[in-house]
This record gives structure tokens, C-alpha cells and sequence, in this order.
């Protein structure tokens, strides 16, 4: 029987390796917007797990609108990229650094 | 009603003066000097008016404040007149003379860019002299005090593109500023110990203070009353130029003409004569302080006087004599004769005044030329002035009959009577400032007018009516205003109510009734010898003998040297107190405010705060991940505080 312990230890898990996936990465921005995406994942897991044991659906509707606002966000952040790539013509994370000092 | 009276009389020349400053340029000379000589005039009628009122009943003589100026906890300032017979009698003296100025102005002036400017400068200027005069109380008297000086130093440097002109007004300004020193802090004695600024109060009860003693040392304390007096004498000593602050007033003569007679000769200077008869009431009481005052001015009479002896230039030589006659007039305080002071006073205001007319006309006819080697003959081209000139002079030097002379031997007299320490000495240096005045007063006069006519000179013509108009109207009183005024004035008591003085027996050891009495008693003793002695000497000198001078200057050449550098004065203060105190100010400046001000409090916290946010700005680093990453560390951060507090672990 899986308990709500281990639901919560999987979505710790990932959301550390979102972190962790921000902060160590020093190439590509594209993996920086998938660690973000994993962050929401994670923080997802959480309210299904929870809502899952506490017979409550909204925090299962509110994972909708999370995917939802996320898939905009997503939309938008490759949006970003392209038009950045395209003045830049790079995504380099060691490179964008123009707010320094 | 005199009240109301004196009050125009105060403010006529200060609107004049207003109206000529900012409307003169539109409006044309004839308004300038319309409107300026209308308010003197207007001032000068009301003063005689309440001259004859008050001669009339001597009950009109008032003290009154107008309005309160500024009242704190319970000390009370308030701008007030007094108007008694001292303050007519200066009031119709400022008054006349300035009037007299303002007239020969028109002339001397005519070409003048400044023309309004003048005008403006000089009426603003009587303004303050009668505010001084008129005062009530020290307040308003160190208001006017300032204010003359102010447009002394204005006045001086009137011809301001000239440098000579504005270092002098720089000099007299910054000379006049020790003397003020002192004078402000007589005032503020005064005023810790009254507790009020008012005449009236302070001196009814001046002698209620003679045993308070102020300390200034462990082991030396002085009477305050002698303080406050020698303090006052101070503020004197610079208005008045009394050695050893008189540098300022040869170097004034930079200024005009009109100038040097209505400020440098007739009124400002005399500022502190008038001072120190109106501070009788504290100066009686001390001593020590009137022969501080005596000695002061004996030094000032017999040395300036001989600085008069070599100078060449013609406004020059009489300035010195101005020096050496106030002197005069300052020794006579020192012996408790403040009437015969303030009747020297009239008389010189009178005769200097026309002395420097006079050399100003020479000066217009010759076309601003100053220095008297370049004159000689001028009498036959310039008849009026040649008179008029001779009048000043006799009267200068106190020949029999000339206003001068009563003055002059009535001060004598009273220093030869005076018991008050260091009379004697005094009595000697006046005596030998007689010769020492009828030497260089008749030296200028054989220089400039007898002797042969210099070439370039032939076409000179005398000016116009408006520069002799006045000449002519200052010869008269110089030559009659002894006779009538000196037995009331100085024998009588008409000073009785502003000054406190010995009855006049005492000061003179004898009882004079009338001017003839005066007349044939003096004749009987030394002064009128003396100068007629110095006439004949100087005759022989500089018309009959001419190569004596020079070979006078070359055998006594020490002697000579001395007095063209004028005992170095001027070469003690430049080297010595002008340059320490530049040194000084100059590391103030550079240690106090370049070092500690400029350098560390100012930039220095500039330039702290920059180090600071350039350690700080490397955390900037720009990286995306040292973002995110400081952002996750503050998340856990305050995460693991909130947990600890539940716990109880902080507090």
C-alpha cells in the first residue's frame, strides 16, 4: 500500500532535482524552463497526493489551472527564447549576463 | 509735534536717497540732485527749527521710542530719538555740511557716470549720521555706527575701476571692523550688566556699577565700568582714527572729493567725538578711562600732525590735519571738556569741510591733478578759492578772531587746567601741535597758491557757480561762528542737559563771560604766538627760501624717512598682522576645510558609501543560477526559521 509519506518523498525529490537543475546548470536556459517546469510538477504531485487522502477535490482542480497557467507560461518562455536567440544567436546561461554589477 | 517733526527730519535723506538710487538714472540728473538737496534741505530747516524751539523752552527736549523693534523674555530693543541740545546741535552741523556737499556736487560731479549713484550714496549717508546722532539708545547707535561705515567704504571705492581706490575702502572697511569689535562688545557689557540698551536708564544709573569689577584673570580684574569705557573708547578710536588705527583715513582719500569733506573731515569722523561727549555719564566716573582717551589723543595730535609736513598730495595733507584735529578734539574728552570738544568739533566741521572744497575746486580747475609740487601761483587764476581758502586755513590754525582760534584755545586752556593724569603731557603736545598745524596748513597754502605759476597752468579758470557757492557759504560761518556761540556753547550750559561735565570754572580755572573777555585772555597767553610763529616760518620756507626743505629733509634724512613711511604703520600691518593672519586663515582653509570638511566629512562619506556598494555589487553577478540559487537559500532560510520557532527552538 503506497502511503501519502511516499507521494510526498517523490515530489520532494523532484522538486529538489528542479532546484538543483536551476542552480548547477551553466549551459542552457532551455533546461533551466524545464527545471521550473519540474518545480510545478512537483508542487502538482503534492496536491493530488493530498487530495487524494483527504477526500478533497479542489486541490485536484486546481492542478488544472496550475497545467494550465503553466503551459502559457511554457509558451511564453519559448517565446522568449526564440525572439532572444535571435538578437543574441545564443542561449548560453554564462553569457547572458547583461544585469551584472 | 517735535517728535513727529525730528522723525521727517530722520527719513527725508533715506527717501531721497531711495528715489534718487532707483528712479535717478530714468528720471535725469536735474531729479537726482532736486530730490536730494530737497530732503537735506528740508532735514537742515527742521533742525533749526528745533534748535529755536528748544532754545525757546527747554522743556521740548525729548526721549521717546518710536516702536519697539524686538522684545525677548524681558529685555525690551526699541528704536527711539533723543533729541536734546547735543543731538540739534549735531543734527544742524550733518546737516549743513551735507547740504553744502550735496550743492557742490552738482559741479564737481557733473560728468560723472555715477551721478545718481553719488547722490544716492550721500543722502543714505546723512540718513545714518542723524540716525546716529539722534539715537536713544546704543542700539539704533551702533545701527547708524554701521551704516555710516558702510557708505564710508562705498563712497571710497565710488571710482571703483580704480584699484587703488578699492584696496583703500577695503582698508578703512576692514580697519573700522577692529574698532566696531570693540564698540560691540562695550555695548554687550553694558548690556550684561544693565540688562538694557537705553541711554536714559544706563546712565541714571551708571553709578550704582562703579564697584563691579569684571575678572579677566586669576590674578587680574578691572573695574567693568573702566571696561565698558575703554571698550566704547574702541569703537572710537576706529570710527574717530585715532592712532593706532588712523591708517585708514589717508588711503580714504581715494574717494571724491565731496566725500573726503562730508564723511572724512566734518561728520563720520567725528562719530566718536560725538560718542564719547554723550557717553559722559560713564567716562565721568572713570579715571583711568579718560586718561587712557587723553593720552590716546595727544599721541594722535602731535604725530599725525607732522606726517602732514611731508606729504605732496594736496587732499592727503589735509586729511592728516583731520587726523591731527580730531585728536585735538578727543583730548579735550579726555579733560572732561566735552562742550569745548563738541565746539572744535562745529568749528572744524566747518572750516575742514571748506579746506577740502577748496582743494577739490583746485583740484576740478586743475583737471584732477592732485600733487602740489605741480601747483604754485594759483592765486591771481583762482581769486575764490585763493580767499575762501586763506579763511580755512586762519581758522585751522586758530588766528585771533577766526572760529578756529576760540575753539582751539578754549580747548587748550581746558588741558592746561585739566588735573587728570598725563595732562601735562597732553598740554605739551597740543601746544606743539599748534606749530606743528600753522606749518603744514600754511605750507600747502604758500605751495599751492603763491610762488611763481607753473607753465601749463596758464589757462586755468575757476569752476562753476555750484562748487563756489558752497566754498562761499562754509567761509562765513568759518570765519564768524566763534564769536556768538563760543560764551553759550562752552561757557554757558547749554549742554547742561545731554552732557555731565564740570561747570566751566572748573575746567578752565576761570570764569569766562563773553568772547572778548575769551579774546583778551588768550592773547596773553602762548597758542596765538605759537601760530602766528608757524605762519612766518612756513612763509620763509616754502616762499622766500625754497632749498631750505630740501636740505631740512637731507640733514635730518632718519628722521625724514620715518615720516614718509608714515612711522611704518602701514609696513607693521601688511608684514606682520596682515600676513599672520593670512597664514593662519590659509591653514584653516587648507587643514580645516579642504582636510576635515571638504575631504573627509563631505566626500570622504561619498566616497565610503562607493567602497562600500563596490564590495556589495560583486553579489550582482548576473548569472541567472546565483539568482535562483540566493532566492532557494532565503526560501529555506525563512522555511527553516518558521519550523524552528514552531518548534521553540528560537525565539
Amino acid at each position: 500500500m503506497l502511503t501519502l509519506q511516499s507521494y510526498l518523498s517523490l515530489a520532494a525529490i523532484i522538486f529538489a532535482i528542479g532546484i538543483i537543475g536551476i542552480v548547477i546548470n551553466r549551459k542552457n536556459i532551455i533546461i533551466v524552463m524545464m527545471c521550473t517546469e519540474l518545480l510545478l510538477i512537483s508542487v502538482n504531485f503534492n496536491f493530488i497526493a493530498f487530495s487524494y487522502f483527504n477526500q478533497d477535490i479542489a486541490g485536484q482542480i486546481f492542478v488544472f489551472f496550475i497545467l494550465t497557467v503553466a503551459a502559457a507560461e511554457a509558451a511564453i518562455g519559448l517565446a522568449i527564447l526564440v525572439a532572444l536567440y535571435r538578437n543574441k544567436k545564443s542561449i548560453d546561461v554564462q553569457e547572458l549576463r547583461t544585469l551584472r554589477n | 509735534m517735535l517728535f513727529n517733526l525730528s522723525l521727517i527730519a530722520l527719513i527725508m535723506p533715506l527717501i531721497a536717497g531711495i528715489l534718487a538710487g532707483f528712479f535717478g538714472k530714468t528720471l535725469g540728473k536735474i531729479f537726482t540732485n532736486g530730490v536730494t538737496i530737497l530732503g537735506v534741505l528740508i532735514s537742515f530747516i527742521i533742525s533749526i527749527f528745533i534748535l529755536i524751539s528748544i532754545l525757546e523752552n527747554p522743556e521740548l527736549v525729548f526721549n521717546q521710542d518710536v516702536y519697539t523693534w524686538l522684545s525677548i523674555g524681558s529685555y525690551k530693543l526699541s528704536i527711539g530719538l533723543l533729541v536734546d541740545n547735543l543731538t540739534v546741535s549735531m543734527m544742524i552741523v550733518v546737516n549743513f555740511v551735507s547740504l553744502m556737499v550735496h550743492i557742490y556736487t552738482i559741479g564737481y560731479m557733473h560728468k560723472d557716470p555715477g551721478y545718481h549713484r553719488f547722490f544716492c550714496y550721500i543722502s543714505l549717508f546723512t540718513f545714518a549720521m542723524l540716525s546716529l546722532v539722534m539715537s536713544n539708545n546704543f542700539l539704533q547707535l551702533f545701527f547708524g555706527w554701521e551704516a555710516v561705515g558702510v557708505m564710508s567704504y562705498l563712497l571710497i571705492g565710488f571710482w571703483y575701476t580704480k584699484e587703488s581706490a578699492i584696496k583703500a575702502n577695503f582698508k578703512a572697511f576692514i580697519i573700522n571692523r577692529i574698532g566696531d569689535m570693540f564698540l560691540i562688545l562695550g555695548i554687550a557689557l553694558l548690556f550684561s550688566i544693565f540688562g538694557t540698551l537705553d541711554y536714559e536708564y544706563i546712565f541714571n544709573n551708571a553709578e550704582s556699577i562703579t564697584s563691579n569689577t569684571v575678572v579677566l584673570s586669576s590674578s587680574f580684574e578691572i573695574s567693568s565700568l573702566t571696561l565698558a569705557c575703554l571698550l566704547l573708547f574702541g569703537g572710537a578710536m576706529g570710527k574717530s582714527a585715532q592712532m593706532p588705527l588712523h591708517v585708514w583715513l589717508p588711503d580714504s582719500m581715494e574717494g571724491p572729493t565731496p566725500i573726503s569733506a562730508l564723511i572724512h573731515a566734518a561728520t563720520m569722523v567725528t562719530a566718536g567725538v560725538f560718542m564719547l561727549a554723550r557717553m559722559s555719564p560713564l567716562f565721568e566716573l572713570s579715571t583711568s578711562a579718560l586718561s587712557f582717551v587723553l593720552i590716546i589723543g595727544s599721541i594722535t595730535a602731535i604725530s599725525t600732525g607732522l606726517l602732514g609736513l611731508v606729504q605732496y598730495d594736496i587732499k592727503r595733507v589735509i586729511a592728516y590735519s583731520t587726523l591731527s584735529q580730531l585728536g585735538y578734539m578727543v583730548v579735550a574728552a579726555g579733560v572732561s571738556a566735552y562742550s569745548a570738544s563738541l565746539f572744535h568739533l562745529m568749528t572744524h566741521a566747518f572750516f575742514k569741510a571748506l579746506l577740502f572744497l577748496a582743494a577739490g575746486s583746485v583740484i576740478v580747475a586743475l583737471h584732477h591733478e592732485q600733487d602740489i609740487r605741480k601747483m604754485g601761483g594759483l592765486r591771481s587764476k583762482l581769486p575764490i578759492t585763493y580767499i575762501t581758502s586763506l579763511i580755512g586755513s586762519l581758522a585751522l590754525i586758530g588766528f585771533p578772531g577766526f572760529s578756529g582760534f576760540f575753539s582751539k584755545d578754549a580747548l587748550i586752556e581746558a588741558v592746561s587746567h585739566s588735573s587728570v593724569y598725563a595732562s601735562d603731557f597732553a598740554y605739551y603736545c597740543v601746544l606743539i601741535g599748534v606749530l606743528i598745524t600753522s606749518l603744514y596748513t600754511f605750507r600747502l597754502f604758500f605751495l599751492v597758491f603763491h610762488g611763481p605759476l607753473k607753465d601749463e597752468n596758464i589757462n586755468v579758470k575757476e569752476p562753476q557757480l555750484s562748487i563756489l557757492i558752497p566754498l562761499i557759504l562754509l567761509a562765513i560761518p568759518s570765519m564768524f561762528i566763534g564769536w556768538p556761540t563760543i560764551g553759550p556753547l562752552v561757557f554757558d550750559d547749554f549742554f547742561a542737559n545731554s552732557i555731565i561735565q564740570p561747570s566751566s570754572n572748573d575746567i578752565f580755572g576761570y570764569q569766562f563771560t563773553d568772547s572778548y573777555h575769551f579774546l583778551t585772555h588768550s592773547l596773553s597767553g602762548p597758542v596765538v604766538y605759537i601760530a602766528i610763529f608757524g605762519i612766518l616760518v612756513s612763509y620763509l620756507l616754502y616762499v622766500i627760501k625754497k632749498d631750505i626743505p630740501e636740505k631740512l629733509s637731507q640733514t635730518f634724512n632718519p628722521f625724514y624717512k620715518v615720516l614718509i613711511n608714515k612711522y611704518y604703520f602701514d609696513h607693521l600691518y601688511e608684514n606682520i598682522f596682515a600676513r599672520l593672519f593670512n597664514n593662519l586663515s590659509n591653514s584653516l582653509w587648507n587643514n580645516g576645510d579642504i582636510k576635515i570638511i571638504d575631504n573627509f566629512i563631505v566626500n570622504g562619506t561619498a566616497h565610503r558609501v562607493g567602497r562600500f556598494s563596490s564590495r556589495v555589487r560583486e553579489l550582482q553577478s548576473g548569472y541567472i543560477y546565483h539568482y535562483a540559487l540566493m532566492m532557494v537559500l532565503g526560501l529555506a532560510l525563512f522555511l527553516a526559521w518558521v519550523v524552528f520557532k514552531s518548534l521553540g527552538l528560537v525565539i
